[in-house]
């Protein structure tokens, strides 16, 4: 099975790239799944199995979506073999914009739209920077002057990406993208493997539950801004 | 410069001198929040002085960062930047209509050549625009071909092209960005280190004023231009900025500008330029057009002598219809005179 992870903010068209890359695929619909992992609440599931593509879709609620991604990210990949499929595409939300869910070895399409704003490839951070492939989407509302430097924007940030538009209305540019997509590699397990980046560190009195500010109340692991003197 | 020139520079020469050359590096250091680092010790020394505990946050250490900075050389200042993908004309092999039926077609265009694509809406007009964006190879639902050179491009060549080839333009395009008319021709500018900014910016913004019907000035922003100021603003930054060779225009008829100057100005900058459109002005103004029916091509006129000479009536109308437009948007009365 050969393992796709996707990873983007939310709204950013992650769930229409992936419907026209399979389309583009050319394969069964049965030969493909998807994992959706996202943190609330989820409508694209619909959107999946309108189109006959088998989906599961987990929720992270109060944990940290990078940290819940990485410790079932192994159980994604034993479903989608026992579901006997020839692809498996993983979905997450970039929360945070430093969220990177990325597996060394594992190809990582990011997925970020021109209406992000021009200066939003400099801030997205590892989830960006570490891709392979940076989609870019919603191009055809903005100017192609905006979409220029949007472009040189994401290749300052990660200058080895592949940079490929999108439509995710009319599938234009998902044929380049599924040519990229058929070289994923292919997995029995995701053992041993690594992340391409440490996942957030969140252990501190609030990640447990806490809900009181002051002092007294933060424990663990803290980072303190610094404040001029007026 | 090679690699080994680059990586020799990154060695030696001060951060603020490499700066100071090339000023797209000041956004390398920025982007990492290290924009204040010791400008005068090259890289690998001023980096000591920064906290590692910031750069950690990015996943990095002193020595990826003096890598990514050779990488971000290479790409920006190295090689790629300079000008835009080389060809002289580009090939469209027909496939298939919406019914099946082949095109039965192999169109070739160079560059300072005028295409207009006319054909009633929903026949595919955008669709040809679209294949030809994407390079198609037989692989989007029209099964056709483009060459450039009359070459057939690998998937490589496909991919690396994507995005430098074609500049597009487009009624539903809007500027989303809040920022002067001075400020954003720069950033744009500012993206190609090879163009005298200055010159460029002040080039862009006259023919900009020329096209548009109502001026405007460098302190306008965009998001206050009207959409005739946006589509001449958006036509001279493709003449002058962008370096793709091709242009895709789909309708920009009820924009308000000068549109024979603006497609006379692109062919004139060397440029391929298809335009899909229901203009007259627009559909003779090209070298020749291209009938669409039913999804497929269905024919291709040269524009002759006797349609050329056909505009200058053409015009008169479409002058006429405008002063028609304007009376009305003055709260004037229209009267049979006015006709005439």
């Amino acid at each position: 099975m050969q393992l796709i992870t996707v990873a983007g903010p939310p709204s950013s068209g992650k769930t229409s790239v992936i419907l026209k890359l399979i389309e583009a695929m050319q394969i069964a619909a049965s030969d493909v799944g998807v994992v959706k992992f996202d943190c609330l609440t989820s409508f694209d599931h619909l959107r999946y199995e309108e189109r006959g593509i088998r989906v599961e879709t987990g929720f992270s609620g109060k944990l940290c979506p990078d940290h819940f991604f990485v410790s079932n990210i192994e159980a994604a990949v034993e479903w989608g073999q026992s579901a006997g499929f020839k692809y498996l595409i993983t979905e997450s939300a970039g929360l945070c914009n430093r969220c990177s869910p990325y597996i060394h070895g594992i190809m990582a399409i990011c997925v970020i739209d021109n209406l992000a704003g021009i200066n939003t490839p400099r801030k997205i951070g590892p989830m960006l920077k570490m891709a392979d492939i940076v989609v870019v989407t919603k191009g055809d509302i903005v100017s192609q002057a905006e979409r220029e430097v949007f472009a040189f924007n994401i290749r300052q940030v990660n200058t080895a990406a592949r940079v490929i538009f999108v439509n995710g209305i009319n599938g234009q540019g998902a044929t380049i993208l599924a040519s990229h997509a058929a070289k994923a590699r292919n997995i029995q397990t995701l053992r041993d493997l690594k992340l391409r980046f440490t996942t957030p560190a969140a252990v501190c009195s609030y990640c447990t539950g806490e809900i009181r500010i002051g002092n007294e109340y933060q424990m663990g692991t803290m980072k303190r801004m610094e404040f001029k003197k007026p | 410069m090679s690699d080994t020139d680059t990586l020799y520079m990154v060695l030696t020469v001060p951060v603020g001198e490499i700066i100071a050359k090339y000023p797209v590096c000041q956004n390398f250091f920025t982007n990492l929040r290290i924009e204040n680092i010791e400008r005068g010790l090259p890289l690998h020394q001023a980096l000591e002085k920064t906290d590692p505990e910031t750069l950690s946050e990015f996943g990095l250490d002193r020595h990826a960062i003096q890598r990514e900075f050779c990488d971000f050389l290479n790409v920006f200042v190295g090689r790629s930047d300079a000008a835009g993908p080389e060809i002289a004309g580009i090939t469209i092999i027909g496939g298939h209509g919406k019914a099946g039926e082949p095109e039965n077609c192999r169109v070739t265009i160079n560059r300072g050549e005028t295409i207009s694509i006319v054909g009633p809406t929903g026949s595919g007009k955008s669709r040809l625009l679209a294949d030809i964006e994407c390079l198609a190879n037989c692989d989007t639902p029209t099964g056709r071909q483009i060459l450039l050179d009359g070459q057939n491009l690998d998937d490589e060549r496909r991919i690396e092209l994507q995005g430098r080839l074609v500049a597009q333009l487009s009624q539903n395009m809007n500027f989303v960005i809040d920022l002067t008319v001075d400020d954003f021709l720069r950033m744009h500018a500012g993206s190609r280190h090879s163009i005298n900014i200055d010159e460029t910016v002040e080039r862009c913004f006259v023919c900009a004023n020329s096209l548009a019907g109502e001026a405007f000035s460098l302190d306008t922003r965009l998001t206050q231009l009207s959409g005739g100021q946006s589509r001449a603003l958006m036509i001279a930054d493709t003449a002058f900025m962008s370096t793709s060779p091709i242009v895709l225009i789909d309708e920009i008829e009820n924009a308000g500008i000068d549109r024979r100057q603006a497609i006379e100005l692109l062919a004139s900058r060397d440029k391929i330029v298809f335009i899909s459109t229901h203009d007259p002005l627009l559909a003779l103004g090209a070298d020749r057009r291209l009938i669409i029916k039913n999804g497929g091509i269905s024919g291709i006129i040269t524009t002759s002598e006797e349609e050329k000479s056909c505009l200058t009536e053409i015009e008169r109308l479409d002058a006429r219809l405008f002063q028609i437009r304007k009376k009305l948007r003055n709260g004037e009365i229209i009267s049979r005179n006015a006709l005439g």
